[in-house]
């Protein structure tokens, strides 16, 4: 297999123009003739079933929530990036671009970014247009702020709601494309497998979940816009129901994925209270602004904070970097606060997380100055483990939050399987190996506004209007096989609750390829994983019917999935024998224990093909070069 | 701590319901409420039976996917809060729970405490919106809006569309929802020239759907977790009086079925 990512030739500010002008039309009176599927109504798939509705296309949308708008992406907090400079702080498309690639640690396509940075401020544009209350100054202009640790003003934020804002922003362009006919919405909808007719996507098999109605949907393209994977870990930040299974089925059926095991954690989660939690909140990474982060010198510290005198306290972060104490950034924070947890020097009643302590800053600035940045948050904390952080410090620790890897996809977002497009987080392209804070929201209405569909119609205009055809054999071998495999979900009737096995899951998949990986460790992990297979498919008990409303069910098929995929995350970071971005790897790093990558050996995107379950997939490389960003080492000394 | 339940069952949108009684033993003071209802449904799971059906997404109060009626109140006991957002340190060893879903004709049972609102999305549907078409808009900053409004538009938009002001409404209005809508893009200049379309069409698509009419109770504006104001319902009336002194909308869109 070739891996042609398509980037147009010529200068980098250029290709965009270009490719645009190369790309081939559709006739708007042909328009109507092509139906185009739509998986994922967050802000990736409902602002690209919008934009593909207003242009004509008959396009059907898919999302397993109750209702369009409460896709994940509702759930982000702090903003949005844009390069409109209009603080007029020296920001600009090439600093936004230079910035998202190093944060990046040089593993993402340039060109994919610099587009990005381009359509940038369109989407503000977009959004301000349809009713997006963003925050703004008192001369009615919109205000910025400065977001994870970027040295500009370039985030765009409506109060710590900016996801939902943006979602109902777009969810309200669907709405208007449903109303006029265009759209069709089918909520509660499970994708369950992909449909190839003659190598090409030709649409998908879902579960109505509902009734359990196994069915067929033809198209002339099917684009998946169905979010990350994080919860492979079982917990972390993302909504319950987020999952792996779009992808991963039509991984399954030859879309190579790209780099799954760079995954990122975000270091200001509440700690777990317990076994049976899964979902973490988040806690605004701006906290790291005012409070600061430290653990007790000694093991087994039993003494509430207060009573722990300064000279007994480490203040770690402070201390192992002077210049950017407790603003260093998401990987090396997180991975600091594990140390110290390994350590035995965790804090709270189970012993795992570290101190966020707002006292100094209470007493430089008054409690409140405090109350005025953070009353919210501090708040939603209270609310959460009933301890007010006025008085004592809130503890944080590190958990799962955003997977940069997801389906290769080129420059136009079409995979490796032709006809299938790829957007928002469940793609690869623009955040390398570490994203940066703001930019998923972004990049999720960049793909779907302004750059899908425009590359779809060349894909479209290609093909023809040809008619489709969901009665053709190839759905019916689809749909029998989605059809055994629930019924042998609930078949096996054993023992152990879906809960259980995924729970095992996410220890390995955490020990092995979470926050610091190693070749013992994973190596461990893929003796672990396989087993935790077998037992799933030997021992869960998924009660009720498959002709029914049925969680349990839903939640068995989407770990079946985390099943097969942990391994293949675990065989990439095994490979990749560098430490970069998110992926850091214990044996590679500087003297001062900082990552180390090595640009000799894997400057590239590593594609993974499909080969069986519980075969060696098959590796393939999409080369990376960096015109216009030198490459270069970071450092936060 | 140990309570005691009582949890509407009901296994499909046609067959009648009622109550059954399950003991949650050893919650956690720390865990949610939704996470003592995880706790008991992988017991009723590993005792053979099958669990209780309830919606929920985010966890974090903001997509508006829970909902629960707990001891008659919509979302329970904490003031500005989803479902998902409390904790059983509300409770004490010892409590009886009762546990219902949304009732309202125009939000019929799916199974157990999930219904179905497919209403709220049909009435945005009508019309509950600014049609900017992808591409054809101007710079963002070519407009201006004073600050209080874009902060008053924020308030009502602050909306999940959970429907907790349909479940608390004595007549199960989805005035608050409706009003919190029109308001947020009525007070923006954006949303100006659809603005009399807009209110017509969506509170005939609400009278549509069978949810009753609003006659004050204010309970809407209680048990919503976003505290949406009441006022809102105060400028949707008078947008509605503007708009009906000017008749039928120069637009209908169809309900969207
Ligand atoms: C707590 C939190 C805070 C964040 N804050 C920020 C921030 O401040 N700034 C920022 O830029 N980013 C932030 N992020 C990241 C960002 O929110 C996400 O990366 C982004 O919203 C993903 O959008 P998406 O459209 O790709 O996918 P999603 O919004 O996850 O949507 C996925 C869609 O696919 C559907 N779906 C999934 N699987 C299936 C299936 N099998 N069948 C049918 N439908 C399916 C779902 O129903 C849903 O509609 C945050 C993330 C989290 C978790
Ligand atoms: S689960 Fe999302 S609001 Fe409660």
């Amino acid at each position: 297999m070739e891996l042609d990512s398509k980037v147009p030739s010529g200068p980098i500010q250029e290709k965009w123009d270009k490719r645009k002008f190369e790309l081939k039309l559709v006739n708007p009176a042909n328009k109507r003739k092509y139906t185009v599927i739509v998986v994922g109504s967050g802000l990736a798939g409902a602002s690209a079933a919008a934009s593909l509705g207003e242009l004509g296309y008959i396009v059907k949308c898919f999302c397993y929530q109750d209702s369009a708008r409460r896709a994940h992406s509702i759930a982000a907090q702090g903003g949005i990036n844009a390069a409109k400079n209009y603080q007029n702080d020296g920001d600009s498309i090439w600093r936004l671009f230079y910035d998202t690639v190093k944060g990046g640690d040089y593993r993402s396509r340039e060109a994919n970014v610099y587009r990005l940075a381009q359509v940038s401020n369109n989407i503000i544009d977009q959004c301000v247009a349809q009713g997006v209350p963003f925050a703004r100054e008192y001369g009615g202009l919109l205000a910025n702020r400065s977001f994870g640790g970027a040295q500009v003003s370039r985030t765009f934020y409506a109060r710590g709601q900016t996801g939902q804002q943006l979602l109902v922003g777009a969810y309200h362009a669907l709405a208007k494309e449903v109303g006029n006919g265009t759209v069709q919405m089918f909520p509660r909808t499970e994708m369950l497998d992909l449909v190839l007719v003659d190598g090409q996507a030709r649409g998908i098999v879902v579960r109505d979940m509902v009734t359990g109605k196994v069915s067929s949907h033809a198209a002339h393209a099917v684009v998946l816009a169905t979010g990350g994977y994080s919860n492979v870990y079982f917990f972390s930040t993302n909504a319950k129901g987020c999952n792996t299974t779009a992808i991963w089925r039509a991984h399954r059926r030859g879309a190579v994925f790209a780099n799954p095991c760079f995954t990122q954690i975000h270091p200001t989660c509440i700690p777990r209270a317990g076994e049976y939690q899964s979902k973490l909140t988040l806690m605004s990474e701006s906290l790291r602004n005012d409070g600061r982060i430290w653990v007790p010198k000694e093991q087994g510290e039993n003494r509430p904070a207060a009573q722990i005198p300064d000279a007994e306290r480490d203040y770690y972060l402070e201390r192992l970097y002077p210049s950017f104490g407790n603003l260093t950034p998401r990987d090396i924070a997180s991975r600091r606060a594990k140390e110290a947890v390994d350590d035995g020097r965790g804090v709270g009643l189970l012993k795992n997380g570290v101190y966020l302590d707002f006292r100094d800053a209470i007493q430089r600035l008054g409690k409140s100055v405090i109350e005025e940045r953070y009353g919210n948050l501090f708040e939603m904390y209270e609310r959460i483990t009933g301890e007010n952080p006025y008085a004592v410090p809130m503890r944080i620790y590190p958990a799962p939050h955003y997977t940069m890897g997801g389906l290769w996809v080129d420059y136009d977002l079409q995979s490796t399987i032709p006809g299938l497009f790829v957007i928002g987080e469940a793609n690869f392209s623009d955040h390398g190996a570490n994203r940066l804070g703001a930019s998923a929201l972004m990049q999720g209405l960049a793909d779907g506004y302004f750059v899908l569909p425009y590359t779809i119609s060349d894909y479209l205009a290609r093909v023809g209007p040809t008619k489709t055809d969901p009665t053709h054999a190839a759905f019916g071998a689809v749909e029998r096989e989605v059809g055994e495999r629930v019924k042998k979900l609930l078949a096996v009737n054993g023992k152990l609750t879906v809960d259980t096995i995924h729970r095992d899951l996410g220890q390995v998949m955490w020990d092995a390829c979470g926050m610091a990986r190693s070749r013992g460790a994973l190596e461990k992990g893929l003796e672990a994983i396989p087993e935790i297979r077998e037992r799933f498919w030997r021992e869960v008990r998924v009660p009720g019917r498959g002709e029914d409303f049925n969680q349990s069910l839903e939640k068995a098929g989407r770990l079946a999935d985390f099943l097969e995929l942990g391994e293949l995350m675990c065989r990439d970071a095994l490979h990749r024998e560098e430490s970069s971005g998110g992926h850091f790897r214990e044996e590679f790093q500087t003297p001062e224990g900082e990552a180390k990558r090595d640009d000799e050996r894997f400057a590239f995107v590593s594609a993974w093909e499909f080969t069986g379950v519980g075969s060696a997939p098959k590796l393939h490389q999409e080369p990376l070069s960096f015109e216009n960003v030198p490459l270069s080492q970071r450092s936060y000394k | 701590m140990n309570l005691v339940l009582h949890v509407w069952r009901q296994a499909s949108p046609t067959v009648k319901g009622g109550f059954v009684r399950y003991e949650a033993k050893d919650i956690s003071d720390h865990a949610s409420f939704l996470e003592m209802l995880d706790i008991v449904n992988e017991q009723l799971t590993e005792n053979g039976e099958e669990p209780i059906a309830f919606e929920h997404d985010c966890r974090e109060g903001i997509c508006g996917s829970c909902g629960l009626v707990i001891n008659g109140v919509p979302h329970g006991p904490q003031h500005g809060a989803a479902t998902c957002q409390l904790h059983m340190r509300h409770y004490k060893d010892g409590d009886q729970i009762w546990i219902e879903p949304w009732r309202a004709k125009a939000f019929p049972v799916v199974k157990d405490l999930v219904v179905d609102r497919g209403a709220l999305d049909r009435i945005i549907q009508v019309g509950g919106y600014i049609s900017a078409r992808t591409g054809a808009v101007p710079d963002a900053n070519a407009t201006l809006i004073r600050k209080e409004h874009a902060e008053l538009a924020m308030d009502a938009a602050s909306c999940i569309g959970c429907g907790a002001c349909v479940a608390a409404c004595p007549n199960a209005s989805a005035m608050l929802f409706v009003a919190a809508k029109v308001s947020h893009l009525g007070l923006l200049p954006q949303g100006q020239p659809e603005r009399r379309d807009r209110v017509l069409n969506l509170v005939a698509q609400m009278d549509s759907e069978g949810f009753g009419s609003c006659t004050n109770h204010a309970e809407c504006e209680a048990s919503c977790p976003k505290q949406i104001s009441i006022d809102f319902i105060a400028r949707l009336n008078r947008d509605l009086f503007v708009a009906s002194l000017a008749q039928t909308p120069e637009r209908m869109v169809a309900g969207a079925g």
